[in-house]
């Protein structure tokens, strides 16, 4: 499967016939509703699988949004049962409880939304209706080699896929893997590959060493659920999912263990070093940009980034109050609990000792809102900070294609320069071989430098779309999550409510 | 008794100073359940917040014939407050009564550091969000101002209350006196005198608290009132601090609204429109979450401290009481020693008769304050506990209306 990985020229060949042809694909038709004029239908599927067309290039949301909003509303039969399935772990995480949160909170539920692809991939002939569940997070071995095996199945009506639903274990650094040979893939094309969940030593070491405490609890939560994230959100992209790559991570039982996935290996290393060296190279790509659409979407990244860290640290701290919240609301209640014990007057103490009951109810109401905080709409933010970086060094990638192909017509522009002095050069019989030497050089730099022009075109052109495809799952994501999340702040209110309600009757009748 | 004294006090000036402009709903003594007594009504009508202390222009209505006006006023600061609550503590005509606990000393400490930390720190936020936090903090003095206003003026109306102490001559003078009573603050040693008398004290009551009371009413109370000192402590500092965790996450919220806002203002998709309303939605709703925070806070929290600190009083009275017993005992030592002796009986009789009048005097009064602590206890936790739920349900049916409404719309934009 490395080979696969390292495996450039089909994609080469791909873009060669383009060059040809309008129509790579059999059905001329489709939906040509290519709004931008850079758009067209030619859906550059660089996997052998064969072309499909993914004409997801709508530019008519209205109507999308208006199918969508049905399906989000309503539950699919598929996550009905997979609700049942449920996140239950050998080792039991902090899930919120069901009372508060929508059950389906273990699942992250807001790529059922399939309408809008639905509709998109009908005319591809394949429905996008895949669901991928990470769960029973399960911990391997002991001590410092032990880690966290998790169950990740796949349901699917895809006609790719030998069965309609199937499981495979897989472990953390296998995510990263597969998120390697993706970035390396597709990276340098210009495709926004989701990255994968951050690697967390502290977090680990923790988990490994045993402790089977709340905090390492929610940490494996915490993972669970990214990768669950990930894995959609991988699955989501209509080039990524058909990779073979993702397939094998999916499907096969036995995967080669990915080791330079270390944060500690030479790898690991390898991977600082080039990092460094790709942001020095950045400062020094001096980019004319002839096309100002490139230029107004870095700027409105740059600023989105900027605000969507703001908004994730807020939230993050909205989460850790809360939490507080909780913890000292339930303190209070024990207090008030132990003043109405000793409180002398019969009435006075029964209502005391109510109130603390309310205030241990309203604790744990606490807890589950935290909880909400966090899963819905902190971790929301923290994927799309991580994927607007991802999205940033496509914009990267593009430069460096552009750099590329400047430098070969730098060169070629030299090599005819030489090319032109030969003619005065009086060595008449070393000319002619010299002349040739020359030409062919020129010939092959020429061939270079079309191809880092085509290159160029094409990354520009896939970025065009992979951002209008990221623009659309982003308005998709943020409009379903936070209506997700105002709803779990519904519930606590009206839990409140009712809590309240049941008090009052009870302070009222001290007398 | 007290009024004779009156003529022979200080010379008042005629010209009197009237309580001018009311605080907007002055608030009314909450944690104290009292009626309101036509002879004499105090209340403080404004009070004026200076860079380092606060003045309150207490006023009176009164029909008693001690004083020369039916209606004045006249402004004290706090130190003039804790010197009238000490002359009750160290009058010996008062040891059989609860002496009202002495309003806790204004401080905006907290409420200036910050402050001037948003000021420091207002290069780097938005001027929006400076203005709103500004004005946030700006609420939260108001409202520490108010808090105070309404403590110190519950002391008051507690004492005017008090059929014993409003007839008190020292009262009368703070009421009256327009001018500085000039009680200058205790000086270092004072407070170091005062330092050790608590000390003394405390190491008595453990002394004296050991001895069991044969009457069963005195016992039984102090028991409960060590126990629910304690008790009441605990929950005000749990309470304290369940309330700030409730203001820090409405904060949080304040500033969560402000980067949805920004975020909304900047994007270009079909998103921009639906995070102004839902930074819409997260502003008011803070506002409510701070309400709530506001109302837990007055409610419950100030409930808690007040009965702590007359808790306290009445911890003070009962060992006022013991002391007089210890007392009364010792003087009964003496008269047998003396009796024995046959060497100043006379003496050691006038003596334990005095001792045992003074501590029946204390038994007697003591008892029916202690009644009446109960009484006034269980009525203000009763008014403050149901107001409490009231605003709890206002409240979150408020913010569920906004919730619920915003979801309706969103949805149906989508």
């Amino acid at each position: 499967m490395s080979d696969r990985a390292r495996d450039p020229p089909p994609e080469r060949t791909d873009f060669e016939e383009l060059e040809d042809a309008d129509d790579l694909f059999p059905e001329p038709a489709a939906t040509e509703e290519s709004g931008p004029a850079s758009l067209t239908a030619e859906d550059i599927s660089t996997n052998s699988n064969g072309p499909k067309q993914d004409s997801q290039f709508d530019e008519d949301p209205e109507d999308l949004f208006a199918e969508a909003t049905e399906e989000v509303s309503l539950d699919s039969p598929e996550r009905d049962v997979l609700l049942s399935d449920g996140p239950s772990p050998a080792i039991t995480p902090i899930t919120p409880p069901t009372s508060v949160i929508t059950p389906c909170l273990g699942h992250d539920d807001m790529f059922t939304h399939s309408s809008f692809d639905e509709i998109e991939e009908e005319e591809g002939g394949d429905l996008f209706d895949m669901h991928i569940a990470v769960s029973d997070p399960e911990k391997v071995g002991d001590g410092m080699n032990a880690y966290m095996a998790y169950k990740v199945t796949t349901k699917t009506p895809m006609s790719m896929f030998k069965r309609g639903e199937f499981s495979v274990k897989r472990r953390f650094s296998d995510f990263l893997g597969l998120h390697s040979k993706l970035a390396s893939k597709y990276l340098h094309i210009g495709y926004i590959v989701p990255p994968a969940p951050e690697k967390s030593i502290v977090g680990m070491t923790k988990v490994k060493v045993g402790k089977e405490d709340q905090s390492s609890n929610e940490f494996v939560e915490k993972r669970r659920s990214a990768l669950e994230r990930y894995l959609m959100r991988t699955v989501k992209h209509p080039v990524l999912r058909k990779d073979p790559d993702v397939m094998q991570f999916l499907e096969s039982s036995d995967l080669p263990r990915a080791v330079n996935t270390q944060a500690l290996s030479s790898a690991g290393l390898l991977r600082m070093v080039n990092k460094a060296a790709d942001a020095v190279n950045k400062m020094t790509i001096k980019m004319n940009e002839s096309d100002a659409w490139f230029e107004e979407k870095q700027q409105h990244f740059e600023n989105l980034d900027v605000q969507l860290r703001k908004l994730h640290a807020s939230v993050e701290s909205l989460v850790c109050h809360r939490k507080e919240l909780s913890v000292n609301t339930a303190q209070f209640a024990k207090s008030a609990a132990m003043l109405g014990n000793s409180e002398d007057h019969t009435a006075l103490s029964r209502a005391l000792s109510q109130l603390a009951e309310v205030e241990e109810k309203i604790d744990q109401l606490h807890q589950d809102q935290a909880n909400a905080d966090f899963y819905l709409f902190s971790e929301l933010l923290g994927d799309y900070v991580r994927l607007i970086t991802a999205v940033k060094g496509v914009f990267d990638h593009r430069m460096k294609t552009w750099q590329k192909w400047q430098d070969s017509q730098m060169l070629l522009q030299k090599k005819r320069e030489a090319e032109a002095k030969l003619q005065f050069t009086n060595k008449p019989d070393k000319l002619q071989q010299a002349k040739d030497e020359i030409k062919e050089e020129i010939e092959e730099l020429d061939a270079k430098v079309q191809q880092g022009e085509r290159d160029f075109e094409q990354i520009s052109k896939t970025i065009r779309k992979e951002v209008s495809r990221f623009e659309k799952e982003r308005v998709k994501d943020f409009k379903t999550i936070i209506i997700k999340y105002l709803e779990s702040l519904v519930q606590t209110q009206q839990q409140m409510i009712k809590y309240w309600e049941a008090f009052l009757p009870e302070a009222r009748a001290i007398s | 008794m007290m009024q004779e004294g009156l003529d022979d006090g200080p010379d008042f000036l005629s010209e009197e100073e009237r309580g001018v402009s009311a605080l907007s709903s002055p608030p009314r003594a909450v944690n104290v359940d009292l009626q309101t007594d036509a002879t004499l009504q105090v209340d403080i009508s404004d009070a004026l917040s200076e860079r380092d202390k606060v003045k309150f222009t207490v006023h009176t209505k009164s029909t008693l014939p001690n004083f020369k006006q039916n209606e004045f006023s006249v402004v004290r600061q706090h130190e003039e407050f804790i010197w009238l609550h000490d002359s009750f503590v160290e009058n010996e005509e008062y040891a059989g009564y609860i002496i009202p606990p002495a309003p806790p000393r204004p401080d905006f400490d907290a409420s200036r550091e910050k402050l001037q930390k948003l000021g420091e720190g207002e290069g780097s936020m938005t001027k929006e969000e400076f203005t709103k936090m500004k004005q946030e903090l700006e609420a939260e003095y108001l409202a520490i101002f108010k808090k105070t206003v309404a403590m110190h003026e519950v002391f008051l109306c507690r004492v005017a209350a008090h059929p014993v102490l409003r007839k008190d001559l020292n009262f009368h003078v703070f009421l009256e006196y327009n001018q500085d009573l000039s009680v200058r603050g205790k000086n270092k040693k004072e407070k170091l005198e005062d330092f050790f008398k608590n000390v003394v004290k405390s190491a008595d009551g453990v002394l004296v608290g050991g001895v069991k009371d044969v009457d069963d009413f005195f016992e039984h109370e102090k028991t409960f009132l060590l126990e629910y000192h304690n008790r009441v402590k605990d929950a005000s500092a749990k309470c304290d601090r369940m309330i700030r965790s409730h203001k820090s996450a409405s904060d949080d919220i304040n500033r969560i609204a402000s980067s949805l806002y920004t975020l909304g203002t900047q994007d270009s998709t079909d998103l921009c429109k639906f995070f102004l309303k839902v930074s819409e939605l997260f502003e008011k709703t803070r506002k409510i979450e701070a309400r709530v925070a506001a109302d837990e806070d007055l409610k419950l929290a100030d409930l808690l401290k007040y009965y702590l600190r007359e808790s306290q009083a009445a911890k003070d009275l009962l060992y006022r009481r013991s002391r007089a017993l210890v007392d009364y005992e010792n003087a009964n030592k003496a008269l047998d020693k003396a009796r024995a002796k046959n060497r100043d009986v006379l003496q050691a009789e006038t003596s334990q008769q005095l001792s045992c009048h003074k501590f029946e005097k204390i038994s007697e009064s003591a008892k029916q304050e202690l009644i009446d602590f109960k009484t006034r206890r269980v009525s203000a936790f009763r008014k403050n506990l149901v107001e409490l739920a009231e605003l709890e349900l206002k409240h979150a049916k408020g913010n569920l209306q906004l919730l619920q409404s915003c979801v309706g719309i969103l949805k149906g934009n989508t």
